[in-house]
């Protein structure tokens, strides 16, 4: 095969070597270069929007320009960042690795999919620069059909068309677990984070295309002038609000299922035990990713639908809850009687349990009917959705790239750094977002650039927090750029981990194994 | 999905790359069927809330010409089928005429189905682009929202249908008589677009019956 | 009239940790919602008890002898008792929070003092039954229940009291309803909720709650003579309404005193409740509910009367009892 030292980094070093490569580990670079870009946008348009908030009277800026500020923070953050953040760039390199397959089943449609994403980001990028969008990232009709003077067609093309790249990559991952697993490596054998990124790619081919063609109406409607969502012609603007959240809530599972399948390999590795329950985790993976289609009317309690419907969707809401809370349960029934090391993913893995069982179970006060009348459309539901989104699934994004850093690259990051980094996170993260809780029970409003001024205090302490957040954010660009360089080599194995993608070596060669592993024993053999 | 070589160098075997390829195809036409069931399952809403409205619009279309539009595009998946036939029994070329045909038909079925929304048009029946909408029934606004949707569904339906020629065009190209013409690779190739075709009816006869049979 | 020392008067520096109760709802609410927290923060101190007692007791260089695995059989046992006991517990915590939402939402009907709501890009507009209007205020007294009729002239606004924990969405081409009964005179706010363009940040308001008495005398003030109701009996004759339904008009047409809330026999078979959604597709889809026994000649009134009128109308029509009509219209 390859000549000794050579990987996949350095297989070629043209710019075609890297654009019209079908390794799956390349492609994954660039999804990370292209997300990480986006990440950093959406964080410029969410410091923007703390700084206004520091006063009340909205006098930063006009109140179109914030209204645009937040639409585009939220379209970024939401599909240009977290949807794809693990599967694209950790799913895309891991996958193949761990189920020792050579590549995903489509190298192609995985390229492919790179350039749609991409063509997506430059879609609603122009828009966000000619003229901006301002419909928040939920597109409500008929406000964005008939109302918003904003470059509406453009950014929503631009959502559309980044759809069908997260189809791609879901059919793409569904049929490699179905087909290339390394011989012996049964379902129940599966790493969780391989289960994991299966679910999503479920949710993501299901739920993706009624968003599509929501989008798609909305595209038709400004363009081509239709009415479907038109009020005066008997057309139902809450018929987009179903057709949004039948996506829009899987999809926020979209957002938290590969988070957790990231953290039930840290927190193995390094408590080294066994996955507590592991049937238990593959059932209530399974559980969130099909239940979660039956709840999207909880984000509908007063908007007009019935109140039966109402009802219904809220006991679903609570069901749906019941699997996550056993998945909590067995990560922390795995610490015990271990041996726990506090490397900086496992921090990374501690803060993610906290931060996403607070921000989980203010879901549940969401979800019960008569408090979300009060809740509905305030900061709570703001400080809810980041708990979850950024104290979730970010953080649990940073711990796996802390994790699988040393196989991705050959190289180790400074150790000290990269904890204070995991430390300030935690402790920014909840400056700026639970006062925003206190916030909304107060009763402050969402999406507000002007507010009356008791409620000034809270907004302060939220715009603090985001400074501590933004230098937690830098910090490990700057200790992961630098490793790229100077790191020590990490050798094959740092962790003393489990699972095939360790027993390769570190970078990983062009075709991932010398020889096909087998695998003859259940995942997560620590003892 | 191959690189010259008929297997793949990241598969291990052809089984396993055919497997791959089937089962690729079934989940895309799995997420194909969910993007037109957003539109279908909001038909079905307004056509509940507006039952006469529709149906009354729905008399406006052509059910004669959509009739004869159908059994076209019926009789191109069976064409297609045998053009998957042929290519199974190892005879490219005979696949490739039935392709051929199977194109043909394609094609006067979107002429076809132009030539109705031409009709639409010069009836005012087109509420797109700022086009005055000249209806002469009862609820025009309701028979406005009918049109939306027949113009959305059908051009959505025919937009599909462009894909699918342009794919049977370019297997029509690939199976031209020459050498390096790997036969298992084509009939995977012909299968999988023979798949999307056979789609892209089941389609079609959903949207005839509820644009143009739901009319009373 | 004195103004009274508001809530908004006295918060508008400093910090205030809970917000004012000051509807009859508010309290019930918060008693859910504070249970709920508790709950909440009695299952995060548990996890976090749990996770860093054991980071401390295992943590990699401690000396203390670590247990075997956790026997399979137990392991299922302390999941699925984990589960089923949450369950549970989540399950009595819906059936609350679903019979306060019921008891919040659903309008209970008989009297109350009902103010018509039209929202609009960006302000609130309001009509009492006296006729009095605002605009972005609402006065109400203490002590009566009050309900709101809610609908958008453009997009979707939503209508929020914190104060009174309410909080309701009005939407173009629906009519919802949302009712209070306010115990604490004082001025709160009033905003709007639902995101709706470049000034929802600004579309915010007062709400001042009187004593009766303040009430009756505000009333009496800014009463216009003209309620709603009968600026609706105007329109009714001014858009020609009655031409048909009133008069002996060349068309059969349904008389319509006592219609509101009774069942309507349609032509197309099947009956229909005649409620206020009902009464304004009447007017603008006519086609979507024929009457039994009659043609569909009725014209559609689509975009020619603004939505607080047809408000006026929907409430006139809702205000005749069976028999207020002498004249006959044609059969
Ligand atoms: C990744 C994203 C994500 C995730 C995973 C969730 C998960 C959940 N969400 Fe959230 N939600 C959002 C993102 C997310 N949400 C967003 C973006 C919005 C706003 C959209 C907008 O309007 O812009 C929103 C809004 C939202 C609403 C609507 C609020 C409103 O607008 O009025 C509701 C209401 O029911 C809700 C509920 C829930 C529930 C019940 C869960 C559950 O799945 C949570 C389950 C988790 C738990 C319950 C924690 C488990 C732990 C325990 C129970 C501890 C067990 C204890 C021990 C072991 C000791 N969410
Ligand atoms: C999905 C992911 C996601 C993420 C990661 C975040 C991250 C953050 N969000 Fe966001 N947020 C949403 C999703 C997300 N958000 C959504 C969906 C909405 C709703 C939108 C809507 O209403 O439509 C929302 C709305 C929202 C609001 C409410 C606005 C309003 O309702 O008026 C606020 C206010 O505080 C906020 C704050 C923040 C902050 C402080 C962060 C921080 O965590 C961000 C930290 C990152 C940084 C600080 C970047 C640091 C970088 C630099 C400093 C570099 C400078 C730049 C360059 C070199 C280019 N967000
Ligand atoms: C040309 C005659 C005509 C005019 C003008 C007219 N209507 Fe009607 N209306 C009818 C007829 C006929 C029906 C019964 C058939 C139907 O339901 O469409 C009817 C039905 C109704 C109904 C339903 C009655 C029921 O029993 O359920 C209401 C409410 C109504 N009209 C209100 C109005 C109002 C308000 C106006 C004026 C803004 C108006 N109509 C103007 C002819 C008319
Ligand atoms: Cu009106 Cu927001
Ligand atoms: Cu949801």
């Amino acid at each position: 095969m390859s000549e000794p030292g050579t990987h996949y980094l350095n297989e070629g070093w043209t710019l075609r070597s890297w654009l019209l490569t079908t390794d799956h580990k390349r492609i994954a670079w660039m999804y990370f270069a292209t997300i990480t870009v986006f990440f950093f946008i959406g964080g410029l348009a969410a410091l923007l929007i703390r700084l206004e908030l520091l006063t009340p009277a909205g006098e930063m800026v006009e109140s179109d320009t914030y209204n645009k500020l937040f639409s585009a923070h939220g379209i970024v953050m939401v599909w240009f960042f977290l949807v794809p953040s693990i599967p694209a760039t950790m799913g895309n390199f891991l996958l193949p690795l761990m189920l020792g397959a050579r590549d995903l089943a489509f190298p192609k449609l995985n390229l492919l999919s790179w350039y749609i994403f991409t063509l997506g980001g430059l879609f609603t990028m122009t828009a966000v620069i000619a003229g901006g969008v301002d419909t928040g990232w939920t597109f409500y009709t008929p406000y964005s059909t008939l109302f918003s003077n904003s470059a509406v067609v453009l950014a929503a093309s631009g959502v559309f068309v980044v759809g069908f790249s997260s189809i791609l990559t879901g059919l793409n991952f569904i049929v490699t677990t179905h087909k290339m697993r390394a011989p012996g490596l049964t379902w129940m054998r599966l790493p969780l984070f391989c289960w994991a990124n299966y679910a999503t790619s479920l949710i993501m081919i299901l739920a993706t295309p009624v968003l599509s063609m929501a989008l798609l109406l909305i595209v038709l409607e400004r363009v081509l002038g239709i009415g479907i969502f038109d009020p005066e012609l008997g057309g139902d603007p809450l018929l987009f609000q179903h057709l949004f959240w039948f996506y829009s809530h899987p999809a926020v599972y979209i957002m938290i299922l590969p988070g957790m399948g990231v953290v039930s390999e840290i927190i193995t590795c390094f408590a080294r035990r066994p996955i507590f329950g592991y049937t238990g985790m593959v059932i209530s993976i399974m559980a969130i990713a099909l239940f979660g289609f039956i709840v999207w009317g909880h984000h509908m309690f007063v908007a007009g639908q019935s109140l039966y419907a109402g009802i219904l969707f809220s006991f679903f809401t609570f069901l749906v809850a019941v699997p996550s809370a056993i998945k909590t349960l067995n990560w922390t029934a795995t610490l015990y009687g271990g041996r726990i090391r506090f490397t900086a993913p496992m921090i990374y893995g501690l803060s993610f349990l906290g931060l996403f069982t607070i921000g989980g179970l203010t879901g549940v006060i969401l979800a019960s009917l008569a408090v979300d009348i009060h809740l509905h459309d305030t900061y709570f539901v703001t400080a809810h959705f980041h708990y979850i989104m950024v104290g979730g699934m970010v953080t649990a994004y940073l711990g796996g790239l802390h994790f699988w850093w040393p196989k991705i690259t050959g190289r180790m990051y400074s150790g000290p750094w990269s904890i204070v980094a995991a430390l300030a996170l935690f402790i920014g993260f909840n400056l700026t977002f639970f006062p925003q809780f206190l916030l909304g029970f107060l009763g402050m409003p969402r999406r507000y650039h002007a507010y009356p001024e008791e409620f000034q205090l809270l907004h302060v302490m939220s715009s603090l927090g985001a400074g501590v957040l933004a230098v937690g954010y830098l910090l490990p660009m700057v200790y992961f750029g630098w490793s790229l360089w100077r790191g020590k080599p990490a050798g094959d194995n740092p962790w003393d981990a489990t699972g095939l993608e360790w027993q390769t070596s570190s970078p990983p060669p062009k075709h991932n194994f010398v020889d096909t592993p087998t695998v003859t024993t259940r995942p997560y053999d620590y003892v | 999905m191959s690189d010259g070589a008929t297997i793949a160098s990241h598969f291990e075997d052809a089984e396993q790359q055919r497997e791959a390829g089937l089962m690729g195809m079934w989940l895309f036409l799995a997420t194909e069927l969910l993007l037109f069931a957003g539109l279908f399952g909001g038909f079905a809403i307004y056509r509940g809330l507006h039952g006469d409205a529709f149906a009354a619009a729905a008399r406006h279309l052509d059910l004669p010409l959509a009739t004869a539009n159908t059994v076209i595009l019926l009789t191109s998946g069976l064409s297609m089928a045998l053009a998957e036939r042929m290519a199974h029994a190892g005879a490219p070329q005979l696949a490739r005429r039935w392709i051929a045909v199977t194109v043909a038909l394609g094609a006067s079925f979107l002429a076809i189905k132009g030539y109705e929304w031409h009709h639409e048009y010069s009836e005012g029946l087109m509420p797109l682009l700022g086009l005055a909408f000249e209806y002469d029934g009862p609820d025009a606004a309701q028979a406005h929202l009918f049109f939306d949707f027949y113009f959305a569904m059908t051009g959505l339906h025919a937009l599909h249908m462009l894909i699918g020629l342009a794919a049977l065009v370019l297997l029509w190209m690939l199976g031209r008589p020459r050498a390096g013409l790997q036969p298992d690779r084509y009939i995977r190739q012909v299968q999988i677009t023979g798949m999307y075709w056979a789609f892209v009816d089941v389609v079609w006869v959903f949207v005839f019956t509820s644009l143009y049979l739901l009319r009373s | 009239m004195a103004e009274q020392a508001g809530y908004l008067d006295t918060v508008e520096q400093g910090l205030a940790l809970h917000p004012e109760q000051a509807a009859t709802s508010a309290a019930q609410v918060d008693l859910l919602f504070w249970v709920l927290v508790a709950v909440c923060v009695a299952l995060v101190l548990t996890l976090f008890a749990l996770v860093i007692g054991f980071s401390v007791r295992y943590r990699a260089g401690s000396r203390r002898p670590r247990p075997g695995a956790i026997a399979e059989s137990l392991g299922r046992r302390i999941e699925l008792g984990g589960a089923a006991g949450l369950t549970v517990a989540f399950l009595a915590l819906f059936a609350w929070a679903g019979t306060l939402y019921l008891y919040l939402y659903r309008d209970p009907g008989g009297d109350m003092l009902t103010v018509n709501v039209v929202a609009k890009q960006w302000m609130w507009k309001l009509q009492h039954p006296n006729g009095a209007r605002e605009i972005n205020t609402l006065h109400v007294p203490t002590g009566q229940r009050v309900r709101l009729r809610m609908t958008s002239q453009d997009v979707i606004h939503s209508f929020y009291i914190p104060a009174f924990r309410l909080k309701r969405d009005a939407v173009p081409r629906l009519y919802t309803t949302a009712w209070f009964e306010a115990s604490k005179p004082g001025e709160y706010h009033l905003f709007c909720a639902e995101y709706c363009g470049t000034d929802h940040s600004r579309m915010r308001g007062k709400v001042v709650v009187m004593t009766p008495e303040d009430y009756a005398a505000w009333a009496q003030k800014n009463g216009e003579g003209e309620g709603p109701a009968q600026a609706g009996e105007r329109l009714f004759t001014a858009y020609g309404c009655s031409g048909c339904h009133r008069g002996r008009g060349t068309v059969p047409a349904p008389r319509l005193d006592g219609v509101a809330g009774r069942r309507v026999a349609l032509a197309a078979g099947g009956t229909v409740l005649a409620d206020a959604a009902y009464l304004r597709d009447s007017l603008l889809l006519p086609n979507k509910h024929v009457v039994a026994g009659y043609e569909p000649v009725m014209p559609s009134y689509q975009g020619q009367i603004p939505e607080d009128e047809i408000l006026q109308i929907v409430t006139y029509l809702q205000s005749l009892e069976p028999g207020d009509w002498t004249v006959e219209p044609r059969r």
